[in-house]
């Protein structure tokens, strides 16, 4: 248990992170697997029990062949005092994040395995475990919380029945897909996902993952710092493919978030795209306008994992340049790299943007009501 | 200053750590080997929580592929980031000159010259001890750790 | 400031005088034009499987960004073939004093070690007496086969004697990243020669060509370069290159450039926590960034001079970018307009300075 004299300082009186903030990315965990078998139908709890998760490397308990800085990539501060892996602990959770930090929405993204589960029956029977324990052990007893749908995005049209069967349910604000893919997401494969997103109000949710059917772009790296640094470069690659591939064009309403990819490298990635397709664009006539353009409607980041540069000012300009009104607050909780709302940020935001980042935005893009008693 | 009586050495084994409150502060002291060391239990870099971190040692490189590894418990990782901070200074591995905790000397005290000390302690008489609804009994028999605030 | 964006205006007047050229592309007519420098076995070898020869398919052919559209001469020699040309093209025309010449022929794609090292020999020689021969102001990559690190480090070592050879050249894709151990005969040939590595865009398909699988379109597999440097960047710093080679310079030819400054604060910021697996990175990478890398100007991405200003803030240094013209490409961002809007001594540096500095150029031409 922490001590009062543990917590961050926490004296940014009227400020939004005194009055309630939203966090855009939390990651709530099972205790262990076998927490799903109550909504398993026998056959597949019996496959859970006999055969399990698969994942892509030839380890029974490493999710890859790269070793990662701390157990459960979590900070070490954020295993239940009770016992469970990080974030499989509401109380716990509620107590170091929803109280702890002032989280008056969070949004959970459940991360899985299941772009690398290829027995698709299988995978869509977990994501449907997955997401109705979602409900019952997360979204029923706990209003500050939303959940996106896990799908099993290599079988659209399995993912999209799992769309259709909870997009109606008001816990769900999201679907959330792997960053890391065998294919671009901007592959037409996967364009009955994004239309039911985009029928139900529902936001597409690209998190980084770990996904080591296919090779790297360059090659295999030897270390975690490698994959971690190059995890931005993923999402630029994958925003690319959306938006010349035409997703955006073709699907006006689609809204898009880059989870955990960083931002700072959005202007730049702008500059390239409008500038190329100016040249190229010919191959590709159904992206009918500058690209930029639809990333700026259509596409939100999160602020974690921070990029920190030497000076803070450049994360200022950078935010300047690309508009305050996509960027959203994340801690990323309970992982590692998670930021902590007061000190994530190397500087002082001035007080509209700072509102803008740490709630409002993420609250008119998922739909959360602002409460004038909490704004200032 | 204010010297604070905030364990007794046979306290904590090495490689144990205890965490205590001095005037409202979070501080975390360290036994690595017969050394004590206490630092803020906050991080410089976004405040977390320092002290609950991993102790690791010091792995410098003479080149690709080498390794070499000293002072081991004497580098303490944060728990959310992994920055590393030397437990003997402070200072923050990655940023010496600029990140570094602050740390606070530590000696180590016989019960007996804590009670004859100025102002002497009188046998059986309670020093304030490092929880502020604790006390400490300091005894002739014992020795204990004292941080310099 | 207005910034001339169109070969036309570069070429009306030369702003770029005493400019160094980094990136200058020079093309084979036809393959028969190496059979003098290839021995018999290799040369029958070409003839008798038929192979059309090796040229890359990096540029569509008829792609708008191929060949800049005034260099598409209908009587004369197919574009970036003839020194001649070339020269007055690169050099007369723009008032650059010198250009490095880098030649993207299909050397390190293919799988057979011992013919890319024949022709990669074939290649130095040919561009020794056909470019760099006519004219004292062409300079040139090295032409290494990739495949095997021993062979091409010979390859340095035959070739670097000749003091107009001022670099190597390597490609953003190759078998595995770039800085692996496998590669370390080709850093320790160049750093002794005192000659930078160049890096290209494209090279060997061995993986997919984004972080994301491969992509669908040309346009979005020209974009996704980008990521590649950003993984060779990453890997060279991470696997010890600079530390084991101190002297060593990498230069990013055709990257885009402006995407480093953010990848740069997050390695930072990542090397901070998770320095343990690689301690002999014993800086913040983006130091070692800054001290070991250079970029070339075709494209940068960036929106004007003020961009330009920008991205040298944000990179920190004001040494690290390398005027290029990307001959004959015709470049999405030919970047100039923005390097001539800088003020003078930046402009300068950019211009040649910054490349005065890196390259060997005063071991000297041919002639």
């Amino acid at each position: 248990m922490m001590t009062a004299a543990e917590l961050p300082v926490r004296d940014r009186s009227r400020s939004v992170l005194q009055t309630g903030i939203v966090d855009a990315d939390v990651h709530n965990m099972y205790p262990a697997p076998g927490a799903l078998v109550p909504y398993l139908s026998q056959r597949w709890a019996r496959h859970l029990e006999t055969i399990g998760l698969r994942t892509t490397v030839p380890y029974r308990d490493n999710a890859t062949t790269f070793f990662k800085l701390a157990p459960a990539i979590s900070r070490r501060d954020a295993w239940p005092p009770g016992g469970g892996l990080p974030g499989s602990d509401l109380a716990f959770l509620r107590e170091q994040l929803l109280d702890g930090v002032n989280v008056r929405w969070g949004v959970l993204n459940f991360l899985t395995s299941l772009e690398d589960q290829l027995n698709e029956e299988w995978a869509a029977a977990m994501a449907r475990a997955m997401n109705d324990w979602q409900i019952a052990e997360w979204l029923d007893p706990e209003p500050r919380l939303r959940a996106s749908i896990v799908v099993q995005a290599q079988n659209p049209e399995l993912a999209v029945a799992e769309i259709e069967r909870l997009g109606g349910h008001p816990g769900f604000v999201q679907v959330l897909m792997p960053n890391r893919t065998a294919e671009p997401l901007g592959r037409r494969k996967h364009w009955p996902i994004f239309e039911a997103a985009e029928r139900h109000g529902l936001t597409i949710g690209m998190h980084t993952n770990d996904s080591w059917r296919i090779p790297p772009n360059s090659g295999w790296y030897s270390y975690y710092l490698e994959d971690h640094t190059l995890l931005s470069g993923t999402t630029q690659s994958q925003l690319a493919s959306l938006v010349l591939g035409g997703v955006f064009e073709r699907f006006p309403g689609l809204r898009v978030v880059c989870i955990e990819g960083g931002f700072a490298w959005m202007p730049a990635l702008m500059q390239r795209l409008d500038a190329v397709w100016r040249r190229l664009g010919d191959e590709i006539p159904d992206v009918v306008r500058p690209p930029s353009e639809y990333l700026r409607e259509q596409v939100w980041v999160t602020t974690q994992p921070m990029e920190e540069p030497a000076r803070p000012r450049q994360l200022l300009d950078v935010i300047e340049q690309m508009g305050a009104d996509r960027i959203m607050f994340a801690t990323d909780y309970p992982h590692w790299d998670s930021d902590d709302p007061v000190h994530a940020f190397p500087l002082k935001l001035p007080h509209d943007i700072e509102t803008m980042i740490f709630r409002d935005n993420a609250a008119r893009l998922y739909g959360f009501p602002i409460e004038e008693d909490t704004g200032v | 200053m204010s010297r604070h009586v905030v364990a007794r050495t046979d306290e904590l084994a090495d490689g144990e750590r205890k965490i205590v409150e001095i005037e409202g502060r979070s501080i975390g002291l360290f036994r690595v080997g017969d050394a004590w060391y206490a630092v803020r239990n906050t991080c410089p870099h976004q405040s977390g929580p320092l002290c609950r971190g991993y102790l690791t040692g010091l792995l410098e490189s003479d080149g690709p592929g080498e390794f070499r590894y000293s002072r081991r418990g004497e580098m303490l990782r944060c728990p959310w980031h992994g920055w590393e901070f030397d437990l003997r200074t402070g200072q923050s591995w990655v940023d010496p000159t600029r990140l570094r905790v602050r740390h606070y000397e530590t000696t180590v005290e016989p019960g007996s010259a804590l009670l004859t000390g100025t102002p002497p302690v009188a046998p059986g008489q309670r020093v304030p001890g490092p929880y502020t609804a604790e006390t400490y009994e300091v005894s002739v028999d014992h020795d204990y750790v004292v941080i310099e605030f | 400031m207005s910034a001339p964006t169109d070969a036309r205006t570069e070429q009306s007047a030369p702003p770029t005088t005493g400019a160094v050229d980094v990136d200058v592309h020079h093309d084979l007519a036809a393959v028969e034009e190496l059979f003098p420098y290839l021995d018999a076995h290799w040369r029958d070898y070409v003839v008798e499987r038929g192979l059309p020869g090796f040229d890359t398919n990096y540029y569509p052919q008829a792609s708008p960004m191929s060949v800049r559209p005034d260099l598409l001469r209908p009587d004369g020699p197919p574009p970036a073939t003839d020194p001649a040309t070339v020269a007055a093209d690169v050099l007369d025309r723009t008032g650059s004093s010198t250009a490095i010449l880098n030649c993207l022929y299909g050397v390190q794609p293919m799988q057979n070690e011992y013919l890319a090292a024949a022709l990669s020999s074939a290649l130095n020689d040919w561009q020794r007496e056909r470019w760099l021969a006519v004219d004292p102001r062409l300079r040139a990559s090295i032409v290494v086969p990739t495949q095997n690190a021993e062979l091409a480090a010979r390859e340095i070592d035959r070739t670097a004697a000749d003091g107009a050879f001022v670099q190597v050249l390597m490609f953003v894709r190759d078998r595995m990243q770039l800085g692996k151990r496998f590669f370390w005969p080709i850093y320790e040939a160049a750093e002794r020669h005192g000659l930078p590595i160049a890096v290209h865009p494209f090279g060997s398909f061995n993986h997919p060509n984004t972080p994301a699988g491969w992509a669908s379109t040309y346009i979005e597999e020209y974009v996704a370069q980008a990521q590649l440097f950003h993984a060779q960047v990453v890997s060279i710093v991470c696997q010890g290159v600079l530390a084991r080679f101190p002297e060593l310079r990498f230069v990013l030819l055709e990257s885009g450039a402006s995407w480093l400054p953010p990848l740069m604060w997050r390695f930072d910021k990542d090397w901070k926590g998770l320095r343990h697996d690689t301690p002999w990175v014993d800086r913040a990478p983006s130091d070692l960034i800054r001290r070991h890398f250079r970029l070339a100007t075709a494209p940068l991405d960036v929106e004007g001079p003020d961009g330009l200003l920008r991205l040298i803030d944000q990179l920190g240094s004001d040494e690290m970018l390398l005027y290029s013209s990307d001959y004959p490409h015709h470049h999405h961002d030919p970047g100039v307009g923005s390097v001539l809007g800088l003020p003078d001594d930046l402009r300068q540096k950019v211009l040649s300075g910054n490349a005065r500095a890196l390259y060997p150029l005063d071991r000297g031409g041919h002639r």
